[in-house]
């Protein structure tokens, strides 16, 4: 966790160091020992091979559960025909020049750890496999070709000879590196597509992973002394305290300091346990904030009624208004997707130590960059004096990318001159989360008399993710961030994150909604709120032109052979078109993001008495290019898919008087084991370029569920959860 | 001043009957494999055993558990079946709740002597993964079955 690899050591470099800098232009693969001014050398990945035949990988994207430490790893040693025995993996610390080559930043986020990495890390552990060779050629005075490198040996069969990549490395140091080498065929993959044990596993079964919250003086030394701090917060969007105790939480026992900062009232002290007392006798009075009138009706009304004003357009072709007029079958529908909440098991934490001349952060974080940037303006240090220190993380989702858990962790260590971890309880971290951002759709469609999709126009109102945090972001009153899946973003790295079907009159058009709420990306971003409106509609438009749902699809999207692939291994596993259980119902939906095709098939009943609907069976198929890691990739959907089911059917932010209102886990209910159904997951073998996977298991998964919904009730739902009194509501309607 | 008996060994902490033992065993004793969550008893990741019981340390003061034998996820032995199968199905995703479910899936493992991995899983509805492993704590789980009747022929 507390990697101390600093440029003093690579000072001291013996054996081979090869990297990669990987910019936004290209990428070099570099030898350690050519570069004389160890100061800059600072690249996104490395590896180190040592005499003692020991391989260790540095790697700078974050590991959150999703394998990212294993698979990266996986690349290099495969090109570098390593025995996966002599690797340590290691997770490096925050630097500039790890930022992704896709991003522009080192965070952790958008699926992008092997789109942005794949080509690279190849290469470098080819060059690597190369040097070595060479050096083991020189050695024996006899051509390279005649050389085989095999598990971390280099071998020459002619004369039986061999020798060990920590015996090669000091001579294949001095050797140039190469910036082309020969990569290896898929045939001869050792480690690549085949399912290797993800190697943050067993410590993190041992209870010996320490994550963010974990960081504490018993095992990081440097912290001795340090303090816990808990800060109470405003309850209301804008609420301003008007008065607090502050004697008596200084009162509580073991309570050092407390004070006033910009995120609310800090109350440190030298437990967890005394800062949480000490914040109950603060017994705050706060202001009523910007917005008390606001609950979940006002939110919803003001979203819907933002559908009827004219907004901003997004993008057209054809001309979408004529076409609807001139279709033989019109459909419209209004479909609603309310805040859900990252409720990540670790709750937001951060520790700092300022000190004099450096800072030092230990944070559960998916954005280096972000961290280093905000710490550095508080403490007024130049950045190369802050020092991340990024933990283990208990679920990321996305969350943890917006890092406004660092700056008062940075306040507070800054005034006490002392090490501090702010802790922010499941409260806090509820009710001061940056939800998914809710959205409300309005989409109309037009059918020739063929039953052919001519024309789709589409509303959406949404609260902007970017306006509070980056306005510059916002085009022509279009905040793209709300819309990923529906349109990309112009010039995003998020290729081809947008509708798939082939419409020729499309017209997209965007409002942003005049609320306080906060929101940031969840798993997927948008692309979850943004497929339920675009898959719940296909299949309204299938049924009003009297088609199958999955007919109608493939129909539709024409000449597209990735989606078209995914729907169709996706329909042929889960049996579509046959039978299916009396009493349940089935249904369909695709979607395609971050350079990935996804499609689903749920089964589910309902009953009818209570509304309660089980999910029993959900069929998955992805296609993402070449496949690294199988297992973790399954997990990925598989963990992907279940949390959309817990948003399809249970999960709502409640808000009340300006602020929200869930708090914990009582009243945010997160689906349990009993709720969980079957689920296949199939991976469509595909040569493609190589796509994300850490979000493709949410966005079919909610409209897949409302259009089996509609196939076992008949009755359509267009807005989710799918609790049992909506269930129970839309049905009485009926 | 407190006597804790934790995974073997003694320990005294200086601090009030009514401080919940999940901060004890963190900020006092050190030993953070046991994880906050709610604080409420609702998710499952700061369970322990109490005298071989599945406990919420989060809702038990160290009041209440004096004189108890507590055992955490470090006390439990890296050979124990459960920590073996855990590896074995690779059950964590980012791992923060494991801990806890690893816990209680042991305890109940031990109180029955043969269950069968169904009446071990309809009892797991009061732990929440957000990574959504539950898939794999069943895999898990009947793993770590198969493992103690083996243990237990031997
Ligand atoms: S932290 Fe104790 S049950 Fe959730
Ligand atoms: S593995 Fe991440 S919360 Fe369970």
């Amino acid at each position: 966790m507390n990697t101390t690899i600093s440029r003093r050591s690579f000072l001291k470099i013996t054996g081979l160091t090869i990297a990669v800098s990987v910019t936004p232009f290209g990428h070099t693969i570099l030898n350690a020992s050519e570069k004389k001014d160890l100061k800059t050398f600072n690249p996104n990945v490395w590896l180190h091979i040592t005499s003692d035949n020991k391989i260790t990988i540095y790697i700078g994207n974050s590991e959150m559960g999703q394998g990212v430490l294993t698979a990266q790893s996986m690349i290099i040693a495969d090109e570098l025909e390593a025995d996966w025995k002599q690797i340590k993996i290691k997770q490096a610390p925050a630097a500039d020049a790890l930022k992704s080559p896709i991003l522009g930043a080192q965070i952790t986020v958008g699926s992008a750890s092997m789109r942005g990495f794949y080509e690279p890390l190849r290469k470098a552990g080819a060059a690597g496999r190369t040097m070595l060779i060479k050096a083991a050629a020189e050695t024996w005075n006899v051509p390279e070709s005649e050389c085989i490198a095999e598990l971390g040996t280099v071998k020459h069969e002619k004369s039986k000879r061999s020798l060990t990549y920590g015996q090669l490395c000091e001579k294949a140091a001095k050797l140039q590196v190469p910036q082309d080498p020969l990569l290896k065929k898929e045939s001869e993959f050792r480690y690549m597509g085949k399912p290797m044990p993800r190697v943050d596993v067993p410590e993190k079964v041992r209870g010996k992973a320490v994550y963010g919250l974990d960081v504490n003086d018993g095992n990081v030394k440097e912290l001795k002394g340090m303090l816990y701090a808990i800060i109470a917060r405003p309850p209301a969007y804008g609420a301003k305290p008007q008065s607090f105790d502050q004697k008596a939480a200084e009162q509580v026992k073991d309570v050092v300091k407390v004070m006033q900062i910009p995120m609310g009232i800090a109350v440190c002290a030298t437990s967890t346990d005394a800062a949480l007392k000490g914040k109950d006798a603060l017994k705050v009075q706060w202001d009523k904030g910007t917005h008390p009138d606001m609950d979940n009706a006002y939110i919803e009304k003001l979203m819907m009624a933002d559908l009827d004003k004219q907004g901003a357009k997004v993008h057209e072709v054809g001309d979408a208004r004529k076409a609807l007029s001139e279709a033989a079958k019109k459909v419209e529908a209004t479909y609603f997707v309310p805040c859900v909440a990252h409720a990540t098991m670790e709750p937001m934490n951060t520790t700092a130590y300022v000190q004099e001349d450096r800072c030092d952060i230990w944070s559960p974080n998916q954005n280096q960059t972000a961290c280093k940037g905000m710490a550095a303006g508080i403490t007024k240090l130049p950045p190369e004096k802050v020092h991340i220190h990024t933990t283990f993380i208990g679920c990321g989702l996305g969350r943890r990318a917006f890092t406004d858990f660092v700056p008062e962790a940075v306040i507070i260590s800054k005034t006490l001159g002392k090490p501090v971890k702010v802790m922010w309880t499941r409260e806090d971290d509820i009710r001061h989360d940056r939800f998914r951002a809710p959205m409300a759709h309005r989409v109309q469609g037009g059918l020739d008399a063929q039953g052919e999709l001519i024309g789709w126009s589409h509303k959406t109102s949404a609260v902007s993710i970017m306006k509070p945090v980056n306005p510059k972001a916002i085009k022509d009153g279009v905040d793209y961030y709300c819309l990923w899946g529906l349109w990309d973003v112009p010039d995003s790295p998020h290729w081809n994150t947008r509708i798939q079907y082939e419409v020729p009159n499309l017209y997209i058009e965007f409002l942003m909604a005049d609320l306080p709420i906060l929101c940031w990306p969840w798993r997927a971003v948008q692309n979850g709120p943004n497929a339920f409106a675009i898959e719940c509609f296909m299949d309204e438009l299938a049924h009003a032109a009297g088609k199958d749902p999955l007919e109608f699809r493939l129909q539709n999207l024409k000449n597209n052979k990735r989606a078209t692939r995914v729907l169709q291994t996706v329909a042929e596993k889960a049996g579509w078109g046959k039978p299916i259980p009396k009493g349940q119902g089935r249904g369909i939906a695709q979607h395609a993001c971050f350079g990935t095709w996804a499609a689903q098939v749920v089964d589910l009943s309902v009953d009818k008495n209570t509304g309660k609907i089980k999910v029993h069976r959900v069929v998955a198929a992805v296609d993402c290019g070449p496949v690294i890691n199988p297992g973790p990739l399954v997990e990925q959907i598989e963990g992907g898919v279940i949390l959309a089911i817990s948003t399809a059917l249970k999960e709502e932010v409640k808000f009340a008087n300006g602020g929200v209102a869930s708090v914990n886990f009582d009243d945010y209910p997160i689906l349990r084991m009993s709720e969980v159904p079957e689920i296949e997951v199939h991976i469509v073998k595909s040569t493609d370029k190589i796509g994300g996977i850490g979000e493709l298991g949410v966005p079919p998964l909610a409209p897949a569920v409302a259009n089996a919904f509609f196939n076992a009730t008949g009755v359509r739902i267009r807005r989710i959860p799918l609790t049992p009194k909506t269930v129970m509501d839309a049905m009485k309607k009926t | 001043m407190i006597s804790l008996n934790v995974n073997g060994k003694k320990y005294k902490v200086d601090v009030p009957d009514d401080v919940m033992l999940l901060w004890v065993l963190r900020d006092h004793l050190k030993l953070t494999g046991t994880k906050y969550s709610c604080g409420i008893g609702e998710c499952g990741s700061c369970t322990v055993h109490i005298n071989g019981k599945a406990e919420r340390s989060c809702t038990i003061s160290v009041g209440q558990v004096k004189g108890k034998k507590i055992t955490t996820i470090e006390g439990l032995p890296d050979s124990h079946p459960v920590k073996k199968a855990w590896v074995q199905e690779q059950v964590p995703q980012c791992g923060y709740c494991q801990p806890g479910v690893i816990m209680q899936v042991a305890a109940l493992i031990s109180q029955k002597p043969a269950p069968t991995a169904d009446q071990i899983i309809s009892k797991m509805d009061d732990v929440i993964c957000r990574c959504g492993t539950y898939l794999r704590i069943k895999k898990g789980i009947q793993t770590a079955v198969q493992l103690t009747r083996r243990e237990v022929k031997k």
